[in-house]
């Protein structure tokens, strides 16, 4: 595949060759311009005013007459009409483009399905790729055919990667922490910048570079681009080795920022090289400082059609096909408008940021996933075309010059000047509420990857003002692969990291316990840290305040601003339901009902049937591995299996957000079905607290209540559709019958399950025990309320009881349905063997299962 | 923040709590904070409900039993002191503070975390994590795939691993054997404690 892709480019190009250079990618733009052709001609022909049109896209215009004419002439001297054409020329640009793309994404299909993804990062892998096409076309061509162009540059990539990342950017984190962002994005680059602009001055001055002709500006501005720290993939590494919120989000913002420094500087520093060094007066520098105004405009037209966006969705309720298309044109737009102004344009992303909230609740669901992917899949193609042009242009010798000085001073220089790192952590810890320790400094120091961007923007750099540009092209070729292969990812920064994080080297692998109790404590601790409010911070109460009061009612359609307040209403309803539940008569409910009416869960959710069914299939495949266990006793398989079920089911601790971001990756369902499940088992076991601590204190009224009803048989037939009544009463709308018919399905189980916690503590209860079941099974309605299995529900509540939110848990869990008959059979065992004592409950799965088996 | 020693005079037993847990005053201000933004009846105590109403909380496997932890036993409300005296669990140790002030087993020691912890698994508080009890955690800590059969079977493989004394349960001696190489301090602090 990946083969015949290649073929296919070289095709293009070789058809392209040599008109395509220019004209190739600058697709969007031209692609209309050559007007359809009904005649065969021979490329070459066509070529050459391809390549004489437009060097930027003001020139196009004139160009696409120029083909025009050219075109006129040459339908003069063909002949006839042919049904089957050669139309390369008409479709040359797209389709070179979307080739390219393909070759790209085989790549990558090629590439996450092997094992080498973890070792090799997807960066290299596209340079590599780049690489490859390049020599392909160079060998095709002997001639630089495809170059980056600054309109497409600056109007079609930069906004799709910024646009992502800004979209991504969990926001609330991000003003948290925008001081600290700040420092690092502004004061970083700066510094970085200046002191890598001057050193190299000064190393040329000192005659360590050599060929290299530039002055002093020159040098400034290669220090500005080559200071564009991308460090968007450390992240991906911090998922594996550190897990440290804060840490991600300052990198995350970091990178978004100080893109925006960079391009602010470079524009700057362009103009100053335009207009001659000479002649820049003292006055200018000053406009130099200019770029605060030019970033806070920015960002006041990425806020300012933030807010329009977030009114303009709230009105698409009718017309949800074009949602995602309003969230692209603003977003776009923005972009577009900063750039008019030449304000700095990234900035926008605030758009992206103050929208996100707004939007993502006013658009539907299905909307949403849509903006989330193409996002992701323009970006991930931008920094695709990028990659590749940076291969390609590797490749290509007459782009480059190289100075071994210039090189290695730059490669030291970034490398020393990103320590720096630490002295701004340093002064930022003191302000700190929560200070980034060694190991977070160490990475964000070594961490200094430079991307696509850097490149970009040396590769649009004009050679005629600036002599020393081919150099600046090697060199930051040389510095990208540098710090993308071997400084960063996988290579050294992985090892690096675990080495400073674990001293002694831990060879043994964790033990079940270790590995079952870590996890604990990491949901231990996301939970006090979520109960002890990490994020209360006091500015955020009133913004909070505002945005409540104004923001929201401005921006978010009435529907959704109420559901804002579901949470609430929904625990209100929960308990209303567990009320009524209880004061219907008291009996003695399964959570499974109990958590039907507002839950809407099982009903909902179909999986969890077809998960009832897996487990049936599962669960036979465990009875093999205890026989295998039984009998052969082969631990170490055994244990492997527990460290694989292990591994692959704990319920990961939750995170404030995805601290994982990737451009061509986006973790999506894994997490929100953990999510699900979660919920839907605390909010039943919550009901169930609930009814337990109730029914405890309520005890006495009800049966009060009982003896005054007892004598009017409501209590026992009519319970149920009293039930629905009531529920039907409730402001959420719930589908009543349905659900519980669903219910009694599963039913069963439920009840068995709490079966297993009377016969546990009652010798009477198995007894009756199956009869319940039975009943529920058969006929669902008549559910009699019977005192005795209520009495025997008392006592196991009394006895683990004491911490009221955490002990009826498990009474909710689900019995797989396979048990059930095991349970039966165990049960009605039990029962004959009279009364079972009661340490013989924990057998009981155990015995069953193996009886089974037998 | 802008906290200042003098405002921790609003703080119910501010200084005491101070002595007692090693917080800072900016924390324990903040701790305050949370504890009145949770308490939103303004009753001067937490109960269940207040808990709950954290949402990430309902996407925490085990979040109710650890709500459950902070409340005394036969307890219904949690006061600000007994709140704090939980949360003092996971403050980080510091390794320059002289030991000769604090008390001899501060709540954030190793030992008083693995305390904690094994108090989440030992719901009957018998001093020993029975099977049945390692069971309901793992029930709740693991997906919706796992099996009974294969709960069973990791519950009996992790207190076969553990049990040292062959009683068939976990101790906290055998709990705190067991994890002996995890670095605690680093799992069970919270970083805004420092």
């Amino acid at each position: 595949m990946l083969l015949l892709g290649v073929t296919l480019l070289l095709l293009a190009a070789a058809g392209a060759d040599p008109s395509g250079s220019a004209a190739s990618l600058r697709g969007p733009l031209h692609a209309s311009a050559p007007p359809p052709r009904l005649l065969p001609q021979p490329v070459p022909e066509y070529g050459a005013p391809g390549v004489a049109s437009a060097r930027s896209a003001a020139e196009a215009a004139v160009g696409t007459g120029k083909e025009e004419l050219e075109a006129a002439e040459q339908q003069h001297h063909g002949g006839g009409y042919r049904v089957v054409q050669w139309e390369w020329s008409y479709v040359q640009t797209p389709y070179i483009i979307a080739i390219w793309l393909l070759v790209a994404s085989v790549a990558k299909i090629f590439h996450f399905s092997q094992r080498f993804t973890t070792v090799v990062p997807e960066s290299c892998m596209l340079i590599l790729l780049g690489l490859v096409l390049g020599g392909v076309v160079l060998l095709a061509s002997k001639k630089q055919l495809y170059q980056l162009d600054p309109s497409l540059f600056f109007l079609f990539l930069l906004p799709t990667i910024v646009g992502d990342a800004g979209y991504f950017m969990p926001a609330r984190l991000f003003f948290d922490n925008l001081g600290a962002i700040l420092t690092y994005a502004v004061v970083g680059t700066l510094w970085n910048a200046f002191c890598t602009g001057f050193c190299l001055y000064a190393a040329k001055l000192l005659g360590i570079i050599e060929q290299v002709k530039a002055d002093l500006m020159d040098f400034l501005l290669f220090g500005a681009l080559i200071s564009a720290v991308d460090p968007v993939a450390v992240l991906a590494v911090f998922e594996e080795v550190h897990i440290n919120e804060m840490l991600f989000i300052i990198v995350f913002g970091e990178s978004l920022l100080n893109d925006a420094v960079t391009q602010v500087l470079y524009k700057v520093y362009i103009s100053f090289v335009e207009v001659g060094v000479e002649n820049v007066q003292t006055a200018d520098y000053f406009k130099g400082v200019s770029f605060l105004i030019v970033s806070i405009g920015g960002t006041l037209v990425g806020l300012v059609f933030a807010v329009i966006l977030g009114f303009i969705t709230r009105f698409t309720k009718k017309v949800r096909i074009i949602e995602p298309l309003f969230v692209f044109l603003m977003v776009y737009l923005a972009y577009l408008t900063a750039e008019l102004f030449s304000l700095s344009a990234i900035l926008m992303t605030f758009c992206g940021i103050g929208a996100n909230k707004y939007v993502e609740a006013n658009i539907s669901q299905k909307s949403r996933t849509t903006v989330k992917y193409t996002m992701k899949t323009l970006a991930s193609i931008a920094e695709t075309i990028i990659f590749i042009f940076l291969g390609i242009s590797a490749v290509d010798k007459s782009k480059w010059a190289w100075d071994t000085g210039l090189v290695s001073c730059t490669l030291v220089f970034i490398f020393v000047f990103r320590a720096a790192v630490v002295g701004q952590t340093w002064v930022l810890n003191r302000f700190r509420l929560v200070p980034l320790d060694k190991i977070d400094q160490v990475v964000m120091s070594y961490g200094g990857l430079r991307g696509a961007v850097a490149f970009a923007l040396v590769v649009l750099l004009d050679g005629e003002r600036v002599k020393a540009k081919d150099y600046f092209v090697a060199t930051t070729i040389v510095v990208v692969f540098f710090t993308v292969m071997f400084q960063f990812q996988g290579l050294t920064i992985k090892p690096l990291v675990k080495w400073l994080k674990v001293p002694r080297s831990t060879n043994s692998k964790p033990t079940i316990n270790e590995e079952i109790h870590e996890r604990a404590f990491d949901h231990i601790l996301t939970a006090v840290e979520d109960i002890a409010g990490l994020q209360g911070y006091h500015h955020w109460r009133d913004w909070e305040q505002f945005d409540k009061n104004y923001l929201s009612k401005l921006l978010l359609r009435k529907s959704v601003y109420r559901k804002s307040e579901l949470w609430e209403a929904y625990q209100k309803i929960n308990i209303r339901d567990a009320i009524s539940v209880i004061d219907q008569g008291g009996n003695v409910l399964t959570s499974a009902r109990l958590s039907l009416p507002s839950m809407a869960s099982r009903a909902s959710f179909p999986e969890v049937t077809n998960v009832t069914n897996y487990r049936e299939n599962g669960s036979g495949v465990c009875l093999d591995l205890q026989v295998i266990d039984n009998v052969s006793g082969s631990k170490v398989e055994e244990d492997m299996e527990t460290h694989h079920v292990l591994a692959g089911n704990l319920y990961k601790p939750r995170r404030r957000y995805q601290s994982h971001y990737s451009r061509h990756f986006m973790p999506l369902g894994e997490k929100e079905r953990q999510d699900r499940e979660v919920f839907q088992r605390n909010m039943r076991s919550r009901m169930e607290t609930f009814k337990s601590t109730r029914h405890k204190r309520h005890k006495k009224e009800r049966s009060l209540k009982k003896q005054r009803r007892g004598s009017d048989t409501k209590d026992d037939g009519g319970d149920k559709p009293r039930r629905n009544v009531s529920w039907q009463d409730k402001p959420v709308v719930v589908p009543v019958e349905p659900e519980d018919d669903k219910a009694d399905h599963s039913d069963p189980e439920k009840e068995e399950d709490v079966g297993i916690t009377f016969t546990a503590r009652k010798a009477e209860t198995p007894k009756q025990r199956p009869k319940s079941a039975l009943d529920v099974c058969q006929s669902p309605p008549p559910h009699t309320p019977s005192p005795p299995t209520e009495d025997s529900h008392l006592p196991w509540k009394g006895s683990v009881g004491s911490p009221p939110p955490c002990v009826s848990v498990e009474a909710t869990k689900i019995i797989p349905v396979d048990l059930q008959q095991a349970w039966n059979q165990s049960i009605s065992s039990l029962e004959s063997v009279s009364s079972p004592p009661a340490p013989a409950e924990p057998v009981h799965p155990r015995v069953s299962a193996l009886s089974r088996l037998g | 923040m802008g906290s200042s020693s003098s405002s921790l005079n609003n703080v119910p037993d501010g200084q005491q709590l101070m002595q007692e847990t090693g917080f800072s005053a900016a924390h324990l201000l903040r701790l305050y904070e949370r504890f009145k933004f949770l308490d939103k009846d303004n009753r001067g105590h937490l109960r269940s409900e207040d808990f709950e109403a954290v949402p990430e909380l309902s996407e925490n496997p085990i979040g109710d039993r650890i709500v459950g932890a902070f409340f005394l036993p036969g307890q219904e409300t949690v006061d600000f002191s007994s709140f704090v005296r939980v949360l003092a669990h996971f403050r980080p140790t510091e390794k320059n503070r002289t030991r000769a002030g604090a008390q001899p087993d501060p709540a954030n020691s190793r030992n008083r975390k693995l305390k904690f912890a094994f108090r989440l698994y030992d719901q009957d508080r018998d001093g020993k994590i029975s099977r049945i009890e390692l069971l309901q955690v793992l029930r709740e800590m693991l997906g919706m795939q796992v099996t009974e059969e294969q709960l069973q079977s990791i519950a009996d493989r992790a207190i076969q691993e553990a049990d040292l004394d062959k009683d068939d349960a976990i101790s906290f001696d055998e709990f705190r054997k067991s994890l002996e190489k995890v670095n605690i301090d680093h799992k069970m602090s919270i970083r805004f404690l420092e």
